[in-house]
């Protein structure tokens, strides 16, 4: 006979109960009868037991408990494991007794955000001081317990050892140190005695994501919270007309239907409820002002006139380039287009708010939780300190959760409907309600003279709601002697965002696929032709130089090492690209099998300073690497009567288990300062699959994604890994 | 609203909910058990796989009412302390990036491996194809599941 337990109320009391009621890493299983699980709170931190705070990032317990708080937000790049393993280095911590907590938003911390790979450059220096501070003050407590001199001191795994072989661990001096005035000036390890930094670490976090612990933002909840999912304007540049609400309220544990700005909320007891309520809505629309319902094939239409456009704005020109093609040789001109891409991270947008009349409480995933704050202050006039923002774990974020809007739109409902709420998006609703990689078309022409020189350069860039669609200080500008990059913005009403490696990730394909195209014409290696380029522009710049070409050759020359480029039982295809701080250079190895290019293998050659965590690191290339493919290969969102088409993974295809090659993984470790990884692996997967492909095939690739735009309509991709 | 009783991870549970409703959103709403994830809805990219008497299905687009008396495994019922070869071999190969997609991952992988202890490629492959990862983790995902072959009895 079995025993069954009725809800979700009696089922955490039970597994309150099998597990004590502890502290899950980043959620706190609080008093059982009140139901609730709650994400670490500010308060919650600084009352973590006896633990005694160091600093922002640190806290020792007497019972020798080091606790390094997080306060970045993670969502997949791993800065739970690499930024305390920092702190740890340090302070010379035993990594088996370090325990990671998320931090909320807070003061304390300076650029709270996960964007632009810029979390571990921007720390960098100040977790490794963090870390050594409360090492030395820790040596300070024991120097004075010894009465001896602290420079006789040294510390290893936790403990503080003297020349006489006493040894003290760090918990058992946690209370005396933690009363000393922090040092300003602390010396830091040389690289070279770093004993957990370029090892790798495993996530912090395994136990409970592979066990399906409460989490994500999604899996949050509380005794008294209610559901909601909103029906959004289906069209960009559309207004509601009309609203009939009659059936939607009709369903059984819907409690209300509320209406603000172009959204229409049904709130109620559970997911499900509210979504089903949801297709019983009838919403009427209209065009709001003078806005334009666009289609895919108005934007090719624009993209190609606005490439002839008197208008563009000029971001960099060097020498005459109208002379220069002039008397050009030969010139080429090729064009590129991508479409727009959703972000579609695995966790659908959601976001927790509760604003009460003494203050506002939004938990969830963010990339931004001081944006969020802010912004919500602003939305519902109240102050930015009457707002807590608790961060949990993001399932995925890609560049979407770096906006507000889903947390702004909680905040609002809740403040309407005065309870608080969880407002989940469907795959549908995160598919076609904006913020996408925005459509860009560009247009290349370089001059060569005779020998076969580049001796001009220009680009065009169009893009959509993008000011800048070029990076005009990347290579190879400052190696050409006559250049122009200008750039259009095509105004529309569909919302676009940050989308990881923003630009760059489809402006690096068509750059490096040019350049390839480029090198063909005037005789040369690929690799070659490069090289040269870059040491011309070391020898005689043009104009300023904002990359490091000496790191940019490094990576070159450790991708053409490692694939053993030049290969005859392959075709190889070159691709580099230097962004965020970092240069990643790759060659992708393309076979012919029954007549179709397959990708078999992709090599990477990374150069970004010191690798942190090299599990992490790992995983940041492959992952990018896996990311920049399949977005080439298939990502494609198209656009009808200002909606897009696709609405979910059935016919918006991202890339599957079956279809990644092998992935060969190469660091530079030249032992500068990090400069960041988790983005930059992506840009040159495109370029460097696209050139193997035309050497494999003969075929260019102007357009992505490659199999649904191009003669060559299936790709079959790599078997065996 | 109806009544249902469920067995799930070898307990049992109650749940007043509509007949249609999904299977993952008892599990999450009513029980909550979120280890099993909302990804699609569709049954496209399988981080709602749970198992029904041992076979891996995809609990967002299976109605509550007709589990009947089968029996549910979730993520929570793998094993008691998250130690099931399959979880051991996630955690040693180090697997995830945000972690989202894995719980469908596992379930998928344990499904296959109680079928095939020991699977070719392609029936790793054809297996795996309907779990999307986002962040890319498939070459681990693949290492994992053949490290957890050799640990399955
Ligand atoms: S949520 Fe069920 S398959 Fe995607
Ligand atoms: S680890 Fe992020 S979706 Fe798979």
């Amino acid at each position: 006979m079995t025993a069954y337990t009725s809800n979700r109320r009696d089922f955490l009391k039970k597994l309150a109960v099998t597990t004590g009621g502890g502290l899950l890493l980043g959620f706190n299983m609080l008093d059982a009868n009140a139901g609730t699980m709650s994400v670490l709170g500010e308060t919650t931190l600084d009352a973590a037991g006896s633990e005694l705070r160091f600093n922002a990032y640190l806290a020792i317990s007497p019972d020798n408990v080091i606790t390094i708080f997080s306060p970045n937000p993670e969502l997949g790049q791993n800065i739970k494991t690499s930024f305390p393993m920092i702190v740890a280095e340090e302070l010379d911590a035993d990594w088996t007794a370090v325990k990671v907590l998320q931090a909320p938003l807070d003061k304390r911390f300076d650029r709270q955000l996960t964007g632009g790979s810029g979390a571990i450059p921007h720390s960098w220096e100040r977790l490794r001081k963090a870390g050594a501070a409360a090492r030395r003050m820790l040596m300070e407590a024991a120097a004075k317990r010894w009465q001896c001199d602290v420079s006789t001191l040294r510390t290893e795994k936790g403990k503080v050892i003297s020349t006489t072989g006493q040894s003290l661990n760090y918990g058992d001096l946690a209370t005396d140190a933690s009363t000393l005035t922090a040092p300003t000036d602390v010396k830091l390890k040389d690289i070279r005695d770093f004993k957990l930094i370029g090892t790798a670490v495993a996530n912090v976090e395994a136990d409970n994501i592979y066990s399906g612990k409460p989490l994500f933002g999604i899996d949050f909840y509380r005794e008294g919270m209610v559901y909601a999912v909103i029906q959004r304007a289906p069209a960009f540049g559309t207004r509601i007309k009309s609203v009939d609400d009659t059936a939607a309220r009709a369903v059984s544990g819907v409690l209300d239907v509320v209406t603000f700005k172009t959204n229409v909320a049904i709130v109620g007891t559970s997911t499900w409820q509210v979504m089903k309520a949801r297709k019983l809505l009838k919403v009427e629309y209209e065009i709001d002002g003078s806005n334009l319902l666009e289609n895919s094939s108005d934007h090719d239409r624009r993209f190609k006139e606005m490439l002839d456009s008197p208008e563009a704005v000029v971001r960099r020109k060097d020498g005459d380039v109208t002379t220069a093609f002039s008397q050009a040789a030969k010139v080429i001109t090729r064009e590129y287009q991508c479409p727009f891409l959703s972000h579609s991270p695995m966790e659908p947008m959601n976001f927790f708010a509760h604003v009460r009349p003494d203050g506002v409480e939004l938990i969830g995933p963010t990339q931004t939780p001081d944006l969020a704050r802010n912004e919500v202050a602003k939305l519902l006039n109240v102050s930015a300190d009457s707002i807590t923002v608790d961060i949990t774990r993001l399932g995925g974020g890609f560049g979407r959760r770096l906006k507000a809007d889903y947390v702004l739109e909680a905040a609002e409902l809740s403040s309407l409907i005065r309870k608080p709420v969880k407002v989940i998006w469907s795959r549908e609703d995160d598919m076609t309600g904006g913020s996408y990689r925005p459509a860009v078309r560009y247009r290349f022409s370089a001059a060569l003279d005779g020998a076969g020189n580049l001796i001009g350069y220009k680009l065009r860039g169009v893009g959509i709601n993008t000011a800048n669609s070029t990076r005009e200080d990347n290579f190879p500008s400052g190696a050409v002697d006559h250049l122009l990059i200008d750039s259009v913005e095509y105004k529309s009403p569909i919302t676009v965002g940050a989308w990881r490696a923003p630009i760059t990730n489809f402006l690096a394909f068509a750059e490096q696929s040019f350049l390839d195209e480029v090198a063909t014409a005037s005789g040369k290696d690929p690799i070659r032709f490069r090289l040269e380029l870059l040491e011309k522009a070391k020898k005689s710049p043009v104009g300023a130089i904002k990359y490091d070409i000496d790191r940019m050759m490094g990576v070159i020359k450790l991708a053409q090492e490692k694939s053993g480029w030049g290969r005859k039982d392959v075709s190889q295809g070159f691709s580099v690209y230097f962004s965020h701080r970092s240069y990643v250079a790759q060659v992708a190895d393309v076979a012919m099998e029954q007549n179709r290019p397959v990708i078999r293998k992709i090599h990477a050659a990374i150069d970004c300073g010191v690798v942190v965590n090299v599990a992490g690191a790992n995983q940041q290339v492959r992952g990018g690497v896996v990311d920049g493919l399949g977005h080439a290969l298939f990502g494609n969102l198209t656009f009808k009567d200002g909606a897009a088409e696709q609405k979910n993974f059935n016919n918006y295809r991202l890339i599957r288990f079956r279809e990644v090659p092998e992935v060969d993984v190469h660091f530079v470790n030249n032992g500068i300062d990090p400069t960041g990884l988790g983005e930059p692996a992506l840009p040159p997967t495109g370029g460097a699959v696209a050139n193997a492909i035309f050497k494999a095939t003969g075929q260019r690739l102007y357009n992505q994604p490659f199999n649904v735009q191009e003669p060559m309509k299936s790709v079959r991709l790599g078997e065996k890994i | 609203m109806a009544h249902y009783k469920l067995t799930i991870n070898g307990r049992g549970y109650e749940a007043d909910v509509e007949p249609d409703t999904p299977l993952l959103w008892v599990l999450r709403d009513s029980l909550g058990l979120v280890g099993t994830k909302f990804g699609c809805g569709i049954a496209q990219c399988g981080a709602c796989t749970v198992h029904l008497n041992g076979k891996a299905i995809k609990a967002c687009s299976f109605p509550v009412s007709g589990v009947g008396s089968n029996k549910v495994t979730t993520i929570e019922g793998l094993s008691e302390n998250g130690d099931h070869p399959v979880q051991q071999a996630w955690k040693e190969v180090d697997v995830a990036q945000c972690g989202y997609c894995q719980t469908g991952q596992i379930m998928t992988a344990t499904a296959l491996l109680s079928q095939y202890p020991h699977p070719t490629n392609e029936q790793i492959e054809s297996a795996m194809q309907g779990n999307i990862c986002r962040c890319g983790s498939y070459h681990k995902i693949r290492e994992a599941v053949v490290l957890a072959s050799t640990k399955m009895k």
